[in-house]
């Protein structure tokens, strides 16, 4: 029985554009246990979208390298075919929440049919035994199972979002991956989307990877936080850690400029913009807008582990 | 200007393109080239049918170039000609008292070392002088048998021999035959195949004139008539067809370009009004399109043909009009909606912009990219449709197109006497402009339509 | 000539009085389905120099509100008065001076400029149309409107294409294009929830700057309550239609009053790590259809402390609980 649910090694993916090679995923390690819910959290550009096609390997046609070691449980992923990949890993034991999910949807099918669609196909499941797993996981989601019958116009942007979570659910995969959940919808209905995943994290233990820029959300749900710049990872924490001290000078700019209601503080902001990831910068690559850099950052820290269990990747913890 | 830089650049990732745009330059070139050397004026002129330019050009004959391909003994004859200007007199005497006559005498010669009997004879007279002279024209074969072509006044420019009923009474056949008969194997109705070759050797010509004044001149002009001629072959009036080549090539670029541009462009437009007033105007233009849709364009264009005399302006006019309802509005209107709502149309009304500037200076200028593939793609089209409608021969007469030419080549059966050439041709120089303007046009729509990017 | 009405408050710049803006729903090609019903009766006043914060959800109206403050839309019913003219009695040529003084700051940074147009020609454009048509008078606004929004060194910008910049800097250049006719208004719907966190905090801070140094008013659109308190004097909570709650800003997150208040602020996170371990308490249900909202208080199917009888049978009027302060809230509680 592995003790960890996914292990990545030396990622990297870079695509090929007319302009140069985009170095998105630039050698990312990351490690991560079951009944863990991880926030990769950046701006645009910073690769965290490209990180999890990787590992789902959803890629365009244009990839330039892709290479790296993903293990999930005792496999190493990367090694199997597109194939087997297709057929045995993906949303069998991954699956993914695309950001506006809920124009996923399929328009001329009803919900019901396309919810349970992974099961029919990878798990050969006859349809009406599908539909009441699907029944059964759009009760767990907190949509209705009239619901089943309808089409996706039918249905509000909440509840649309709801049905594609159960469409990740419903072979209960080992990991479910999110893209944004949360961006598209009202401040009302973002809020009972959390509390749905709290409440799957908790009944399920389900494991989630969840992607976002907007640090407020995240700390509903993670217990663990991944800053991601310019194509690295640069700080790996607990979410006590991370959201109440954290240690990269990029994180501690995130979080101070985050707007928050209970509390009266100074905002503040990040001159400049993220380097490029075509030939992205020598050294450190947060140095040019940092405001603690200092002689060393010009050559690439490594990422230092803590005694506290936290991975940074900057000279100032060496 | 760096626009077209970068498109050129881009351009160079699709090597269909790159061979497309060389084609285009080469027949924009030759279109370019022949306007200048051959004015249109010229051009209807050397057409015309009663042009006089061709009268030493043989009928249906075949490239020159394609004795390239026979073997030594197998070459079709070309045409020969010798005129007694280019050979010195053999004697000059004068006749008679009043001093100013004149007998030459001059022997023409030529080598005659074809397989195969020519197409036709013909003798020209070329005199300037006040009184008529008179000729004796004596055929003299290589082994030394006598012939008398002509021997009377000169009153016409033109005699032709081998239709010559006299001629063929006494030789017994038709004068390319008889005249180039090998006395070993002489020509039997009898015998099949008999006579088939004819002689080969030197065959001279002697000319005997008589002038009757001082600066009278008298150019006599041998023409015998080949089987092969100039570049392209010629057509039943003896026209080089690559006259009509080369100025079907303005022609057909000419229509095409201004025939996609101007429907194109103008279609584009009735969409953006349509779509920007909306309401009845928009209900109306759709309608008007969706009955121009059911309207057969062929047979119009044929009618008009018919009944008006079809000059290539009319055509071009009409087809234009019968094509800017076209479908292509539903596409175009399809764009405009969706860049109706964008927020910068929204923005600009906020500050004032009215509703003609939107249309001009915000949307068309964002959708006009779409247009540059459509006037490359559908520019064949139109060069089709001008060559099909003067194959149908409700075409321009006047203009050598490619059109006509085949329509010249159908009508005297061209596939049926082998005249492959003929047709070929002209399918050949359609079906380049055609590919090269498609190769670009779909280069070109994978660089401006951007959901097409990447295939 | 200006039609001066007699009861304008003293100095409000813009005054919305029972504003309706109801749009056709239509059947067939003549048939009528009803009216979707996009703002339900809102009034207020804005004076010069104050920041007004309109929140509330999607449908819940505050694009359509500042869409037909901004003239882009007829009002159905009510009237939108600026500095003392009514709207809907401007005639066309007036009606062009009234868009001068009004900017407005989009959602989309990207669509709300034109892509084929570089960024002198954006600039220069609402200029065109109001007729300041020298060049030279043209480049020195430019350059002073682009130095304003901290896009220098300038020159390197004006030959730019959209495209070529950042999302910061499209929305610094929407809101230069907004400012290029010296409004007196700024309408910004949503204007950084579309750029990244560490960059909203700038863009916000700027347009803040700018609303102190021309004393403008500004009606600031969002759905992220958290940003409220730093940009705004005043908020105003929308829903279905209607404002439920107006107050100063400290006001409201002080004394939140109306139930659907409560709700929303209940529902936003804060940045801490002891979120993961409680669930929120959201109202169950969703926003009504505004074809045909529900009778009395709106929001009367999801409160939970509705009044049977009362609440779903009549619509509360404006209560001022508060002593001394110009906080208002729209709920039979507070009777």
């Amino acid at each position: 029985m592995a003790e960890k649910l996914l292990q990545v090694r030396d990622l990297y993916l870079y695509f090929r554009t007319s302009k140069g090679v985009v170095q998105a995923v630039d050698g990312v390690n990351l490690d991560m246990n079951r009944d863990d819910a991880l926030a990769v959290i950046g701006e645009s550009g910073c690769g965290k979208t490209s990180f999890i096609r990787a590992i789902l390997r959803l890629l365009p046609r244009n990839v330039h390298t892709f290479k790296g070691s993903v293990v999930l449980l005792d496999t190493d992923i990367m090694k199997l075919s597109d194939e087997r990949f297709r057929t045995q890993v993906r949303w069998q034991q991954m699956s993914m929440v695309a950001q506006a999910a809920m124009n996923a949807l399929n328009p001329v099918l009803k919900v019901g049919d396309q919810v349970s669609e992974p099961l029919i196909i990878h798990r050969r499941i006859p349809k009406k035994q599908a539909l009441a797993q699907a029944a059964e996981v759009f009760r767990l989601v907190g949509v209705p199972a009239e619901f089943l019958d309808r089409y996706s116009f039918e249905l509000s942007g909440g509840m649309r979002q709801r049905a594609i979570l159960a469409m990740s659910l419903i072979t209960q995969p080992n990991l479910v991956i999110l893209d944004e959940p949360t961006s598209a919808l009202d401040m009302l209905t973002q809020a009972n989307i959390m509390n749905v995943l709290k409440s799957i994290k908790r009944d399920l233990q389900q494991s989630f990877i969840f992607i976002t820029h907007d640090v407020s959300t995240t700390s509903e749900l993670a217990d663990r936080g991944v800053v991601m710049y310019a194509g690295h990872i640069v700080e790996i924490s607990n979410a006590e850690q991370f959201f109440l001290n954290p240690f990269h000078p990029y994180s501690q700019k995130l979080m101070a400029s985050v707007p928050t209601l209970k509390e009266k503080k100074e905002l503040e902001f990040i001159p400049g913009v993220p380097p490029s990831l075509i030939n992205p910068p020598e050294g450190c690559r947060f140095a040019a807008r940092c405001h603690r850099r200092f002689d060393m950052c010009d050559k690439e820290p490594p990422m230092f582990t803590l005694e506290d269990g936290r991975q940074v990747k900057c000279w100032l913890y060496k | 200007m760096n626009r077209l830089k970068n498109i050129l650049g881009t351009l160079r990732r699709y090597p269909t393109s790159i061979v497309a745009l060389v084609i285009i330059l080469v027949l924009a070139s030759i279109a370019i080239g022949t306007l200048i050397t051959i004015p249109y004026n010229e051009a209807r002129e050397l057409w015309k049918t009663s042009s006089q330019a061709w009268e030493d050009w043989p009928k249906y004959a075949a490239p020159a170039w394609t004795n390239l391909f026979r073997s030594a003994e197998n070459k079709l004859p070309e045409t020969i000609i010798v005129e007694t200007n280019d050979f010195d007199a053999l004697s000059v005497e004068p006749v008679g008292s009043s001093g100013t006559a004149t007998r030459t005498i001059k022997e023409l010669t030529f080598d005659y070392p074809y397989y195969i009997h020519p197409s036709e004879l013909g003798l020209t007279f070329d005199t300037v002088s006040g009184t008529n002279p008179i000729a004796t024209v004596t055929w003299i074969t290589p082994d030394g048998r006598e012939t008398k072509l002509f021997d009377s006044v000169i009153n016409k420019r033109r005699q032709n021999i081998s239709n010559d009923r006299t001629l063929t009474r006494t030789l017994g056949c038709q004068p390319i035959y008889g005249l180039f008969s090998n006395p070993d194997d002489p020509i039997d109705i009898l015998k099949p195949g008999a006579g088939a070759e004819p002689q080969r050797g030197t065959y001279k010509l002697r000319v005997e004139t008589l002038t009757f004044a001082e600066d009278s001149v008298v150019d006599v002009k041998l023409v015998v008539y080949g089987r092969v001629a100039g570049l392209a072959g010629t057509d039943h009036y003896r026209r080089n067809l690559l006259v009509g080549i080369l100025w079907g090539t303005p022609v057909a670029l000419m229509f095409g370009i201004l025939a996609a541009v101007g429907s194109t462009t103008i279609t584009f437009l009735i969409a953006a009004i349509g779509v920007w007033f909306g309401g009845w105007v928009d209900s109306l233009i759709q309608r008007i399109t969706e009955v121009n849709s059911m309207l057969p364009l062929l047979p119009i264009l044929i009618m008009l043909g018919i009944f008006y005399t079809p000059n290539i302006m009319l055509t071009l006019g009409a087809v234009i009009l019968l094509n800017i309802f076209s479908l292509a509005i539903k596409t175009y209107r399809a764009m405009f909606l969706q860049v109706k709502n964008s927020p910068y149309i929204e923005a600009a009304r906020a500050y004032g912009a009215s509703g003609l500037r939107i249309i001009f200076r915000y949307m068309i200028p964002k959708i006009a990219p779409v247009l540059i593939p459509a006037f490359v793609t559908l520019t064949p089209g139109y060069v089709f449709l001008e060559a099909a409608l003067a194959f149908l021969g409700v075409g321009d007469i006047s203009l050598p197109t490619w059109g006509k030419i085949l329509n010249n080549a159908n009508a005297e059966g061209a596939l049926l006497r082998g005249q492959f050439y003929w047709v070929l041709e002209p399918a050949f120089m359609l079906l380049l402009t055609t590919l090269a303007f498609a190769m670009l046009g779909f280069a070109l729509d994978r660089i401006f339509n951007p959901r097409l990017r990447g295939i | 000539m200006q039609t001066q009405t007699q009861e304008t408050q003293n100095g409000a710049l813009l005054e919305v009085r029972d504003l309706k803006q109801w749009f056709e729903l239509r059947k067939f090609v003549f048939a009528r389905a009803g009216y979707v019903k996009a703002v339900d009766g809102v009034s207020f006043t804005l004076p010069r120099g104050e920041a007004l914060a309109l929140v509330g959800e999607s449908g819940s109206g505050k694009t359509t509100l500042a869409r037909t403050v901004l003239g882009l839309y007829k009002p159905t019913a009510g009237d939108v008065i600026f500095e003392g003219m009514k709207l809907s009695s401007l005639n066309r040529r007036q009606m062009r001076e009234y868009r001068a003084d009004l900017g407005y700051v989009q959602q989309d940074p990207y669509g709300a400029l034109p892509s084929f147009m570089p960024i002198h020609t954006i600039l220069a454009e609402p200029m065109k149309i109001h007729g300041i048509r020298s060049h030279s008078e043209q480049t020195a606004r430019i350059h002073e409107v682009l130095e304003e929004v901290r896009l220098t060194p300038v020159d390197d910008f004006i030959n730019k294409f959209p495209h070529m910049l950042s999302g910061g800097q499209q929305q610094r250049v929407v809101i230069a294009r907004g400012m290029i006719l010296n409004p007196k208004l700024i309408a910004a719907d949503e204007p950084v929830s579309m750029l990244d966190a560490s960059v909203r905090v700038e863009i916000l801070k700027l347009l803040r700057r700018i609303q102190e140094a021309h004393n403008l008013g500004v009606i600031y659109i969002t759905h992220d309550l958290s940003t409220v308190r730093y940009f705004a004097e005043r908020i105003f909570i929308m829903y279905a239609a209607k404002t439920v709650e107006k107050a100063p800003v400290e006001s409201l997150l002080e004394h939140h009053l109306h139930p659907y208040t409560v709700a929303l602020l209940a529902a936003i996170p804060d940045p801490d790590p002891e979120n993961a371990k409680r669930f929120r308490d959201v109202p169950p249900g969703e926003p009504p259809n505004l074809v045909n909202p529900p009778s009395g208080c709106r929001f009367h199917p999801r409160c939970p402390q509705a009044i049977d009888g009362l609440c779903d049978v009549e619509e509360p009027p404006e209560f001022y609980p508060l002593e001394g302060v110009e906080h208002s809230v729209e709920c039979w509680l507070y009777k």
